[in-house]
């Protein structure tokens, strides 16, 4: 194996070990969340044109849990390794910055995959959500896993205690997460809380996700991809930058 | 810096480094050759582990440069990496493996793998007495067997050199033992040992060259016989067939121990004569039955330089 592939594999071994809780409790939760409000909201008239409540719900929660999964991954191993001192195995290792970031979000791109694997996989017993255009689906699945992954970098690497990190999650990312469109369509939101809604990058995650499976969505795919290429690029270069600083690892 | 095999294992030049306000290391030149048993040694933050942090890319300094085998620790950081094993002063791990996976993994990062490496670790971890812990969680591991897998991670990948620092700290007496009987099978088998600790006397018994650090800076650099020629005291001691009582007025300040009948005096070399000694007490009547003299150890010579430097 390569350097590369052993970080990876390791990152993979590490959330595998305790995937009672890195893949099973996300699964559990994102039903736990459809079976809630899809029984509050049975009677609510279709958010897409054509498009069930439970239906609309279950892309939403996959592309959440990725979200939140895949930053989860990457960031708890790194301040994890950072607190504990064996972060310095890597460290010593000719591991370049390149080989380090693609391997700690490749490890959190799988995670976030396997997670919306299983909601989707569980859904199927509730309602069957087909896929219209696979290739949008993989995209923003991949695009937007990787962005999480890459700022769950950036927050490992910032954060010197855990309760940092958890600021960074709760205070950051989950309600970015849950503002992003995941139980509600940007066209059932008045005028001013749309535009906001606009300034969320996870937004077009979700929302050209969805289209994936239904072929509707609030903003076209093809600017949404864009937009959120763009996140990810920046986000990676800022992560690409800290690590070939050494910033807070390397001092 | 290009690299060749000029025999030099690492090369230190005018290297600075600041933490904030506080000047760490000030200006720091040093060369190791290849096949050197070296020891750093030095009060508490005198700057070793810092100096060692910078050798192994783990913090950079602010001005000079170092390599190791002729790699630039910072532009040729792969190969110098590559050259490099570390066993870090804290007994650090990794919580989510077994020990045959961390020592696997850390092979990996080398991008090592097939037969010939893994005959290798399972050699590690039957030298350093591993092998019926090799599927044990890092966690279950006692203290004196995580350090020994800090160990067999430094050497997974065969480095040329070798840097421990202070590897017997809290350590036992019997570890301690077959920890140095290891190292000095790697220094046998041509590898650059250089070695940090607090226990002088492991120094004095393992390394060829020694260098003191003091506030940052290297206060003296020797071979070990040099260093210890520097010092001014040897020991005199001796056991009389009665009761020592009451010394001549010319030995009371060169009193260091004295029992019944055992007396240790401190003579300065060059100054005090032992033949004047034993005539003074001959002539208060004593009976000298044992004699012995023991030179200074590194203790002292490290005592009076840290001293003097401060």
């Amino acid at each position: 194996m390569t350097g590369f592939s052993t970080l990876f594999y390791k990152e993979m071994l590490r959330f595998y070990k305790v995937a009672f809780q890195t893949v099973l409790a996300p699964v559990v939760m994102a039903l736990l969340y459809l079976v809630v409000f899809a029984s509050a909201f049975k009677t609510r008239a279709d958010v897409l044109p054509g498009v069930a409540y439970v239906a609309f719900l279950v892309p939403g929660l996959m592309m959440m849990s990725m979200i939140q999964n895949a930053f989860a991954n990457s960031s708890s191993s790194l301040i994890q390794s950072k607190i504990a001192g064996n972060l310095i195995f890597i460290l010593l290792s000719p591991l370049s910055t390149l080989e380090f970031f693609l391997a700690f979000v490749g490890a959190s791109v799988a995670r976030a995959m396997i997670v919306a694997a299983g909601i989707y996989l569980a859904a199927m017993f509730f309602i069957a959500v087909p896929v219209s255009h696979p290739f949008y689906l993989l995209a923003f699945a991949f695009l937007g896993s990787a962005t999480l992954g890459a700022l769950g970098v950036i927050a490992g690497i910032w954060a010197e205690r855990f309760d940092q990190l958890a600021g960074f999650q709760n205070f950051v990312v989950m309600p970015l997460s849950f503002l992003s469109g995941v139980f509600y369509s940007l066209r059932a939101l008045p005028p001013f809380w749309r535009t906001v809604s606009r300034a969320n990058p996870l937004l077009y995650m979700i929302d050209g996700f969805r289209y994936g499976f239904f072929g509707v969505s609030d903003v076209s795919p093809l600017v949404s991809l864009g937009i959120v290429f763009g996140f990810f690029v920046g986000v990676s270069a800022l992560a690409l930058i800290l690590l070939a600083r050494g910033y807070r690892l390397r001092n | 810096m290009t690299a060749g095999d000029d025999g030099q294992a690492i090369v230190i030049d005018g290297v600075h480094k600041h933490f904030g306000p506080v000047h760490a290391l000030r200006g720091i030149d040093l060369q190791i050759q290849k096949g050197e048993f070296f020891g750093l040694l030095g009060p508490n933050g005198a700057g070793k582990s810092t100096l060692i942090n910078i050798l192994a890319g783990l913090t950079h300094a602010n001005v000079g440069h170092a390599s190791i085998c002729g790699y630039d620790v910072v532009g040729d950081y792969r190969q110098a990496r590559r050259a490099l094993g570390v066993v870090p002063q804290e007994v650090v791990f990794d919580p989510f493996f077994t020990v045959r996976e961390v020592l696997a993994i850390q092979a990996g990062y080398f991008g090592l793998k097939g037969a010939d490496n893994e005959r290798w670790r399972e050699e590690l971890l039957a030298t350093l007495m591993l092998a019926d812990k090799a599927d044990a969680n890092m966690r279950t591991l006692s203290g004196g067997m995580k350090r020994r897998v800090l160990i067999a991670q430094a050497l997974v990948h065969k480095p040329e050199v070798v840097i421990l620092d202070e590897p017997t700290a809290g350590v036992d007496v019997e570890l301690r033992t077959s920890l140095w009987a290891f190292v000095r099978r790697l220094h046998a088998e041509g590898r650059t040992i250089v070695l940090t600790t607090h226990y002088l006397e492991e120094a004095e018994s393992l390394c060829g060259r020694i260098a003191i650090m003091q506030d940052g800076q290297i206060a003296a650099l020797d071979t070990k016989d040099a260093l210890l020629r520097r010092a001014v005291h040897k020991t005199l001691c001796i056991t009389t067939r009665d009761p020592i009582g009451v010394l001549p007025p010319v030995l009371l300040s060169k009193v260091r121990k004295q029992t019944e009948n055992y007396l240790e005096l401190s003579l300065q070399k060059g100054a005090d004569s032992i033949s004047e000694v034993l005539e003074a007490l001959r002539v208060s009547g004593h009976v000298i039955i044992d004699l012995a003299t023991e030179q200074a150890d590194l203790e002292e010579v490290f005592l009076a330089l840290t001293k003097k430097a401060k």
